[in-house]
């Protein structure tokens, strides 16, 4: 079981949190879908047959492709690649560019989930972000999705926001509650390097909302999902039974994907590889027949780590038996000495053979798997 | 002998005494125009370990004056206090110094103390005003600031020049002229005094001797007094550009000599060397052993090191006599030594040279001074670490070291500095205006006190304008407690510090600050506590952790989210485990930089 990733890196504006790859020169759509098909034949060998089962149009901005680009791209993936005929094909789209006509056309595409990119009900947060939608648009881009037949949608919401406050963010997970969407994405807000909220934060010129308001708002997510029936099966997602992201599920479940487009992430067991993040570069190097790619061959202690991070992301944990395959049974017994002072505070627990984060042990997630990692340069 | 001069040259930093010493050795024709440019010409690194020529400790020059042929034998002095004793042995080997001032900056505190060595050891002092080819040299000024202080007359102060050579043939018809030639009996028994000793890794230990009586001759028997070793010279020699051997030194002259010995220990400065058979009734007056009065722990980084840190410092010792250590274990640290510097400086510098020779990645203790703990029973003991002090119902008194301190300001900061050094338990000795606006003060202070973060506040305060220097003079009776650190209620050795009761409580609340600023949040609540005894004196909280997580998706890039917890982990290791604590190395030096 595979996927496909696609990056489309343009965006109108830029969000004042982002980071991710994106440049606002639209105009060079049509260099990059011809580029995105190039560098699907180059590679097409690079899955070695395997069958897909996702694709992914993620961002930037996806939902800036016309609904024939979308299908150009789609038209090339299934003559490239073995296709499953009922793969989840997910666009992410932001609010604003989810006019009726432009659902309907994508409607028509082999484009079966949208992920929406709301972040907030709030028109002052949604400001405060850059975003380009209020928050009327976004209730009714969701409505107008659904109107159209497709109820396999997320939503992305960011909680612990500058001046944020549980009243506020309540009423956000209220609002998701009453669209009736299967899915939500939330993300704790994040200070990314060089992005305006890390540049004012550093400045003094907003405020980070403090910690004991960032747990609160945390347990307020995790007992909403608890009781709208929403299941918490990855650190910041959250679906209704059949509706779990199959695309993300499976970064956590090491499986193999090709990341195509600039910035994009590839793994194959072995090694992981990732694209320039720069357009003209880009283009330009797969237009010359070449792939604009670094890679990193993974050492036994790579997969150690990796296997560790994605697994205990996910509800399903480490799955002990699994891990003993892979690294043997000294290791697991390691493993399991080293995790005992987490499962002795509830951060961690065992449960059918599997080592799991508690809800405690989530907002801690990074502390415990370094404590769990390998040094690469360590036995 | 009438034909020999001995001088040392007094300067501060930078004031021009390698410059000044270059133009003696190259009027004097003892290094070629030739070698001289090559020196200039080297690269900075070199250029600033600059006085390579007479870093050899001490070298000979030929010159001619009223057709007469003299020896010049210029020895070298260390330049720091923490090398007083060292530098009151160069000095005793002379007979006459040259006070170099650098004419746009005037007199400094530390050129003072060594003023002060040679006028105690009678030396004719040549009072020599340097960089006159500077437009901002202020010669009236500082000669008012020469005359004040040694009471010479103006006529005779040389304004001089290493730049350009001006002055040059006057000094040295001033050393010929005004310093004496040594005096000692010829016939007498040899007495000679080592002054300094090197060690070279080909032919061991060089040590370098005046003799001041009698002769010393190739393949002699000779005894080194103090340390009773016997030794026979290997061989005799005088220091020119290169060591040049001789088969004869007789009274008054400089020389060297190498027989064998192995480490710089056996070799002690102030030593007398004399005959085997018929010895010298005395030896020379005013040996010293000196004794390290800085003490601190020194510890591997990584545990696994403590051997090769053993040897590093055997080596070191090699060549640094004052340097010494033993084993020492600390809960916190794990296995290190106790070490012993003469001062702060010395300290510094052989951290520096563990990691710049050696390699060593060290954590250094806060340092504190040697005490003198008397106890009920009469006994009386060292103590070099806070945890080797006995029992407090055991102890009659404790004294520790005190130093007399010198500091030479402009009138502008005087306020400020005293009161810096009231605070720090000084007494006023003596305040002199040496100009309008030039004040000398002198206090009697705690050596103690100068170890923690003095300099930097004087520095500070100063902005810069205020150099300052101090020697020891004994020892005081002082009230001093303990003082722990705790950390969620576990003591923490490296951390604890002797301290003057009247500190202890500032002291103590400063230092659990200060640990709560470097100590990282864990998982659970730190406790951090100061403690006299059973009593707390100043508590802080280190919050735990209660958000880790990168909630963010980073799309499928999984490299990037290895690679930052990879380097949250090798953060944490490079930390101390005490207890359930990780404790950062920079945490063990909190205490000097407290505000
Ligand atoms: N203009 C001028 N500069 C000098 C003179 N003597 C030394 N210097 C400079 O002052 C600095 C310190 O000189 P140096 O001889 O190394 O001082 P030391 O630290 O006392 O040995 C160097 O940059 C020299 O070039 C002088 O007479 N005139
Ligand atoms: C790469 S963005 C692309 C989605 C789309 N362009 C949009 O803005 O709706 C995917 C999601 O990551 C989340 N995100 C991006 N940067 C973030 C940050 N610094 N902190 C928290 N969440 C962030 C946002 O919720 C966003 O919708
Ligand atoms: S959040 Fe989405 S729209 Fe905003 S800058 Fe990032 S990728 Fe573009
Ligand atoms: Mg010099």
């Amino acid at each position: 079981m595979s996927g496909i990733y696609i990056h489309i890196p343009f965006c109108r504006t830029r969000c004042h949190y982002c980071d991710f790859y994106t440049t606002t020169q639209i105009k060079r759509k049509p260099e990059l879908v011809d580029a995105l098909i190039k560098e699907m034949e180059l590679r097409q060998l690079w899955l070695e047959g395997e069958t897909i089962k996702t694709i992914y149009f993620g961002g930037g901005t996806p939902s800036l492709l016309s609904a024939d680009e979308v299908s150009m791209i789609l038209d090339a993936a299934n003559n490239l690649f073995r296709l499953d005929s009922k793969s989840e094909i997910t666009i992410e789209a932001n609010p604003d560019d989810l006019s009726t006509k432009q659902i309907r056309l994508l409607a028509n595409t082999p484009v079966n989930r949208f992920s929406i990119g709301i972040q907030s009900f709030h028109n002052h947060q949604l400001q405060l972000m850059n975003r380009r939608h209020t928050a009327q648009e976004a209730v009714d881009s969701v409505k107008r999705v659904q109107d159209a037949g497709i109820h396999n949608i997320s939503v992305d919401l960011i909680y612990g926001l500058p001046e944020s406050n549980r009243t506020l963010w309540n009423q956000n997970l209220e609002q998701v509650s009453a669209l009736n969407v299967k899915h939500l994405s939330a993300y704790h807000l994040t200070y990314e390097k060089g992005t305006v909220f890390e540049v004012k934060s550093r400045q003094g010129k907003i405020f980070p909302c403090s910690e004991e308001e960032s747990i609160l708002q945390f347990k307020a997510l995790v007992n909403w999902a608890k009781e709208q029936d929403f299941i918490h099966y990855e650190i910041s997602n959250f679906g209704k039974k059949g509706f779990f992201s199959q695309h993300n599920t499976n970064y956590w479940m090491q499986q193999k994907y090709i990341g195509l487009g600039p910035s994009a992430h590839s793994y194959n067991i072995e090694t992981r590889s990732w694209n320039v993040s720069n357009l003209s570069v880009y283009v330009n190097t797969i237009q010359k027949g070449e792939l604009p790619q670094e890679s990193e061959t993974l050492s036994e202690k790579n997969k150690y780590n990796e296997f560790l991070i994605t697994s205990l992301r996910t509800r399903w944990g480490i799955k002990l038996d699994v891990f003993e395959r892979l690294f043997g049974s000294e290791e697991k017994e390691r493993l399991i000495q080293k995790a005992a002072p987490y499962i002795k505070q509830e951060k961690l627990y065992l449960k059918d053979n599997s080592m799991i984060l508690t809800d405690e042990g989530v907002f801690l997630s990074d502390l415990v798997l370094s404590e769990l990692m390998v040094l690469p340069d360590e036995d | 002998m009438e034909n020999i001069r001995n001088f040392c040259i007094i300067a501060h930093i930078d004031h021009g005494k390698s410059t000044l010493a270059d133009r003696l050795l190259q009027v004097t024709n003892t290094i070629s125009e030739r070698d001289l440019q090559a020196q200039v010409l080297d690269d900075m690194d070199l250029e600033r370990e600059r006085g390579i020529t007479i870093k050899s400790h001490a070298i000979q020059m030929d010159y001619e004056w009223n057709n007469q042929k003299y020896v010049l034998n210029l020895i070298d002095t260390p330049g720091h206090v923490d090398f007083s004793y060292e530098v009151s042995r160069s000095i005793a080997a002379c007979e006459g110094a040259l006070l170099i001032i650098d004419a746009t900056q005037g007199i400094q505190a530390q050129t003072i103390s060594n003023l002060y060595l040679a006028i105690e050891h009678n030396l004719e002092i040549i009072p020599i005003l340097n960089k006159m080819d500077l437009p901002n040299a202020m010669p009236e000024e500082v000669k008012d600031q020469i005359i004040e202080l040694i009471g010479c007359d103006e006529s005779d102060i040389i304004e001089a020049s290493g730049k350009t050579g001006q002055g040059v043939p006057e000094i040295l018809e001033a050393i010929i002229k005004k310093i004496p030639a040594p005096s000692g009996e010829k016939d007498a028994p040899l007495q000679a005094l080592i002054f300094d000793s090197v060690f070279n890794s080909f032919r061991g230990i060089i040590a370098y001797f005046k003799v001041n009586h009698g002769e010393i001759r190739k393949g002699d028997l000779v005894k080194f007094v103090n340390t009773g070793k016997e030794y026979n010279a290997d061989e005799v020699g005088v220091l020119r550009l290169k060591p040049e051997p001789r088969e004869i030194l007789r009274t008054g002259d400089v020389g060297y000599i190498i027989s064998g010995i192995k480490t710089s220990k056996e070799v002690k400065v102030g030593d007398t060397i004399t005959h085997v058979k018929n010895p010298c009734t005395r030896a020379v007056a005013g040996f010293e052993d000196v004794k390290p009065m800085v003490f601190a722990g020194v510890y591997p980084v990584d545990a696994d090191q403590y051997e090769d840190l053993r040897a590093s410092l055997e080596k070191l010792q090699l060549n640094d006599a004052s340097l010494t250590f033993e084993p020492e274990s600390s809960l916190a640290l794990g296995f290190g030594f106790r070490c012993g510097f003469l001062g702060l400086l010395h300290m510094e510098i052989v951290q520096e040279r563990l990691d710049r020779e050696f390699d060593m990645n060290v954590i250094t203790t806060v340092p504190n001074v040697s005490f003198t703990c008397y106890t009920k029973k009469g006994e009386k003991i060292e103590v070099h670490n806070p945890s080797g002090l006995p029992k407090e119902n055991l102890i009659d008194y404790i004294e520790e070291p005190y130093i007399k301190a010198q500091i030479i300001t402009v009138a502008d900061y005087i306020g400020p500095i005293m009161k810096l050094c009231i605070d720090k338990r000084g007494e006023l000795q003596s305040q002199v205006y040496t100009s309008s606006n030039r004040v000398e003060v002198s206090f009697e202070m705690p050596l103690s006190e100068i170890v923690f973060d003095f300099y930097d506040k004087l520095k500070s305060i100063s902005k810069g304008y205020a150099s300052f220097d101090y020697y020891r003079t004994g020892f005081k009776r002082a009230k001093l407690i303990k003082l722990d650190i705790l950390l969620n209620g576990e003591s923490v050795d490296a951390l604890s510090a002797l301290i003057h009761v009247d500190h202890a409580y500032e002291f103590g609340r400063k230092i659990c600050e200060k640990l709560k600023e470097l100590i990282p949040r864990q998982q659970f609540d730190i406790a951090i506590q100061a403690a006299i005894g059973a009593k707390i004196i100043a508590r802080e909280t280190v919050k735990a952790v209660r958000k880790d997580v990168t909630a963010k998706c980073y799309g499928g890039d999984i490299t990037r989210k290895r690679k930052l917890l990879e380097k949250q982990k090798k953060g944490k290791k490079r930390m101390r485990q005490i207890g359930n604590v990780e404790v950062p190395q920079k945490a063990f030096l909190a205490v000097l930089k407290l505000d």
